[in-house]
């Protein structure tokens, strides 16, 4: 194998699992220290840093930094990071001083953001320290977009949103609620530089079977919820029957028992497995007593004399053709009683306000076509993200998107090419402090996951409002923070210091060491004293050591960066380095193109 | 020394034999060494061999003397019984053991100091009595613990670390232990695991005195240039005489060489050695060659290393003096204590 290129900021990156995995590559390991230290300002900060929304992301993000920890591959249950973000959102101190100042002297550009959602509020975020002004179109009454109207308050306080949005609109931007935008074109022809189309992907998708349009009973799950966060809709049927297996369903189920609903039913027409809901949200609805009826495929909504009295199914039986594709077989009809029926089987984009002759192309399905690099559209000037980009997705990506945006407005608004972006950048400096004393605590944290505690069951129902988790305690998330393996603190070898003793194979408690002679990858797996098995995780192998011309391998699956092979390095070939990946944004690529000018003018 | 604990982590994937115990179950407490000693490496090599032999802990007793060596059986095998003796002395407390239970596999760590200086007489007794045991002596040519004086072992012109030579002639382990009658005699080193683990393995399936030398580098003391027990001084001057694999019982020999260039010999305790000459002057059969094989490569500044002298044929300590065989404890008490009337008789037979 060829030696690995630890100076390329990936290789490094790709080992902090929950960083690579997140959209927005939020430094975990980085905050959760913080955290442990009692440092929760700075804690938020280094959160904020890349997912602007540490408090809102701490409730409700779909944390796809926890299904890839690395703890995970060590034992179950992955660290809680998502609700340690949380302890970080509800224990800072006032963190304003330490945002960026916003000049006065503005820098003439204009921007319009279209939707007060998370991706366009992004936006915001990066480019008003650069002076830029900033307008922001909201056609409902409050800020927030999805977060406000589609995710109960149950989950998610309206005053989380109101603080964190609140602080991003407090530098500079003008917003317009209530103030929808009707026509694109329209838009198009006022004074604006660049515009971001950030309104999220806001139509529920209908179920047209017999019996529809016969009662007032249904509800499409995505409305529904918005007429209840606005308190239009302030109560329903006892019988519940909620269609579909996403998280929407789980937050129909969970409000419809806020509002009155006695017997709550989720309808999925597969087997569990493959349902969208993440486990975190069907675990708390199942809890709360919603039931769960699988392989039920709705075919009609009963009516009697204008009455929505039941809902008639097929029950299904799932197998694989010839071609292990699954096929449904109907082996029977139920009819389920109920009162009231919420559509929660997906949602789509919709683009009534902007007109199709104005070289802004949309695909089949309604969605823009959009570049995945630089997000902008078909019509130069006009830039997409968050769910109206690539269609629904999820917050932390919609704020990735913000960033990305924000770097191609930037750019676009100083012509330089939108594909010509700082690349990523890393910094690795040495955690050590004394001969067997290191800037993060390397012993292995034997504990078990903590479960964040809850308001009693007989409390949660009688106020949409009551917020159901309650945070850690902190007796709890100081050990919790001890469980996270300190991924970014990483081993990082240098060749030609190596004696070849063996003291770190020897000591290496999940014997991911070995040296050996070079060869192929899959041969360098094979011999690893517990093989390398997980090809989804990287081979490090050294340069040649000088005295016997072998190399140094190791396996990054399941390391856990205790150290301990530093430790008992002789001549400190092995060292730990905090590892910080240099993640470029708008400002960034201010300051380069800045350098840049400085640089000819000299 | 660390300060954490080693964590344990068994993982599904984790090798485990045919005991189902992983390394994890025969390793021991953190070591406490310099990082970088040879002893660790070499207590690594015995964990490997412990795991593939399969030995249940309970039926193998780990004893040393005194020094950084001895400290070494406190690092594998934890679940095993284990003795640590006077300085020089283990070979005593070894043959005590062997007497009372010869069907425990004994594993002796010492060291060149603890062996060739302090202990010389009683390891050449050990020696003599063929004691069924493996003796393994880490070899790092310096007093390590007392700051790096000059050991036995050292050679002469190799340099201590601020410079002084060494003038005196070093005794070599392997040389005096073939002279003695030692029954098996190889010498490693323990940045080769490759070639020492199946020396270590061969050495404990040995019947009578297994002795191996292993040059064990001193990372504080002796490490250095000019020092002819660094790292990179054995790496440039160790030579092979012999190429040792040990085959397992019932396994299939993998490796097939050309005919007479190789020759097996049956381990009286299960298995067998494979052996494969790198020079035809060379036989580890014969005792002359091999003292000779070790003069001459000494000469050269070579050191020779793998299995220099086996000899499977001759009986060992408990089968000379006709002792037992097994554990005094799984004696009844009526044949451990006859009585006076079996006394008697044994009295009359001096009249």
């Amino acid at each position: 194998m060829q030696p690995t290129n630890t100076k390329d900021p990936q290789y490094y990156h790709k080992v902090v699992d929950c960083q690579w995995g997140c959209p927005a590559h939020t430094d975990v390991p980085g905050y959760i220290r913080h955290i442990a230290q009692g440092e929760y300002t700075q804690a938020y900060l280094l959160n904020r840093e890349s997912n602007v929304f540490p408090g809102i992301l701490g409730r409700v993000c779909d944390r796809p930094c926890e299904p890839v920890c690395r703890r995970v591959r060590v034992e179950e249950e992955p660290v809680a990071i998502c609700r340690l973000k949380r302890v970080a959102g509800d224990l800072k101190a006032d963190f304003k001083e330490h945002l960026p100042p916003i000049p006065k002297q503005k820098n003439g550009k204009r921007i319009a953001l279209i939707g007060a959602g998370c991706a366009s509020l992004t936006v915001a975020n990066d480019l008003l320290p650069l002076g830029y002004e900033i307008d922001i179109f909201e056609s409902l009454p409050e800020m927030g977009g999805l977060i406000r109207s589609n995710i109960p308050k149950f989950r998610l306080p309206p005053e989380v949103i109101d603080e964190e949005f609140d602080v991003i609109v407090e530098q500079g931007a003008k917003l317009h609620l209530n103030h929808p935008i009707e026509s694109m074109k329209d838009l198009l022809a006022e004074d604006y530089d660049a515009i971001f189309v950030g309104t999220g992907a806001p139509k529920g998708r209908e179920l047209d079977l017999p019996g529809r349009y016969e009662t007032d009973q249904i509800f499409v799950g995505i409305a529904w919820l918005e007429s209840v966060a606005f308190e239009h809709i302030e109560s329903v049927g006892e019988r519940v029957l909620i269609i579909g297996g996403g998280n929407t369903a789980m937050d129909c189920c969970r409000t419809s028992l806020r509002l009155g609903g006695k017997e709550v039913k989720v309808l999925y027409r597969g087997t569990r497995d493959r349902m969208k809901s993440s486990d975190w949200e069907l675990e708390p609805a199942l809890e709360e007593d919603v039931e769960l009826v699988l392989n039920h495929s709705p075919e009609e909504y009963i009516i009697e004399e204008g009455k929505l009295v039941g809902m008639k199914f097929a029950v299904l039986e799932w197998s694989k053709d010839t071609n292990g594709k699954l096929k449904s077989t109907k082996t029977e009809e139920v009819i389920i009683p109920c009162d009231t029926v919420i559509l929660a089987i997906g949602q789509e984009n919709s683009f009534p306000w902007v007109e199709r002759d104005i070289g802004l192309d949309f695909d089949e399905w309604e969605v823009p076509l959009v570049d995945p690099i630089t997000y902008e559209s078909t019509l130069s000037g006009v830039f997409f993200g968050g769910d109206s980009a690539f269609g629904p997705k999820n917050i932390i990506e919609a704020v990735e998107h913000g960033h990305q945006a924000a770097i191609s407005i930037h750019k676009y608004c100083h012509n330089e090419p939108l594909t010509d972006r700082l690349p990523y950048g890393m910094n690795l400096v040495t955690a050590k402090m004394g001969i067997h004393e290191w800037t993060y605590s390397n012993d292995y944290g034997y504990e078990n996951r903590f479960e964040v505690p809850t308001v009693p069951m007989e409390k949660r129902f009688k106020d949409i409002n009551i917020e159901v988790e309650l945070g850690y305690e902190p007796g709890q998330f100081k050990k919790e923070v001890e469980r996270c393996l300190n991924c970014d603190i990483q081993t990082d070898f240098v060749a030609e210091l190596c004696i070849e003793c063996d003291a770190c194979i020897d000591v290496c408690p999940v014997n991911c060491l070995m040296i050996a002679e070079n060869a192929d990858e899959s041969e360098l797996r094979e011999s690893i004293k517990t093989p390398a098995n997980n090809l989804e995780q990287a081979l490090f192998v050294s340069e040649d050591l000088p005295q016997t011309k072998r190399v140094m391998v190791k396996d990054e699956d399941v390391c856990i960066h205790c150290g301990l092979c530093a430790e008992r390095c002789p001549t400190a070939a092995w060292d730990m380095k905090k590892f910080t990946l240099e993640i470029p944004y708008a400002v960034d690529e201010e300051k380069s193109t800045h350098d840049v000018k400085t640089k000819q003018a000299v | 020394m660390s300060y954490i604990k080693k964590p344990k982590i068994i993982r599904d994937s984790d090798p485990r034999n045919k005991l189902g115990m992983t390394f994890d179950d025969y390793e021991g407490v953190m070591s406490t060494l310099c990082a970088g000693c040879g002893h660790d490496s070499i207590t690594g090599a015995i964990i490997q061999t412990v795991f593939d032999l399969n030995i249940e802990p309970h039926k193998m007793i780990k004893l040393s003397g005194i020094g950084c060596s001895s400290k070494t059986p406190a690092y594998f095998a934890s679940q095993s019984h284990g003795f640590n003796s006077v300085h020089g002395r283990m070979p005593s407390v070894a043959t005590g053991a062997n007497a009372a239970n010869s069907e425990l596999l004994c594993i002796g760590v010492s060291g060149d100091g603890d062996t060739l200086s302090i202990g010389m007489g009683q390891f050449s007794h050990a020696v003599r009595r063929n004691l069924n045991m493996l003796y393994i002596i880490e070899n790092n040519g310096v007093y390590g613990l007392t700051k790096g004086q000059f050991s036995a072992s050292a050679d002469v012109g190799s340099t201590a670390k601020k410079g002084a030579a060494n003038l005196q002639t070093p005794i070599d382990p392997c040389s005096i232990a073939i002279n003695l009658g030692a029954t098996f005699v190889a010498r490693s080193f323990s940045g080769d695991k490759e070639q020492l683990i199946p020396l270590l393995k061969a050495g404990l399936m040995h019947r009578g005195f297994a002795m191996i030398d292993v040059i064990s580098p001193c990372v504080t003391f002796n490490d250095h240039e000019g020092s002819t027990k660094s790292y990179l001084s054995t790496r440039e001057t160790k030579r092979e005489a012999v190429y040792t694999d040990y085959i397992a019982p019932f396994s299939e020999i993998e490796v097939q060489y050309e005919e007479g260039s190789s020759l097996e010999v049956d381990l009286h305790e299960g298995g067998k050695v494979l052996l494969r000459k790198t020079d035809d002057s060379f036989s580890p059969l014969d005792r002359s060659q091999s003292i000779n094989g070790i003069k001459e490569a000494s000469d050269k500044g070579e050191v020779l290393t793998g299995l220099l002298y086996i000899d499977e044929s001759q009986p060992d300590f408990t089968e000379v003096e006709n002792t037992i065989n097994g554990a005094l404890n799984s004696v009844s008490y009526d044949d451990l204590c006859p009585g006076s009337k079996a006394l008697n008789e044994l009295l009359d037979n001096y009249k």
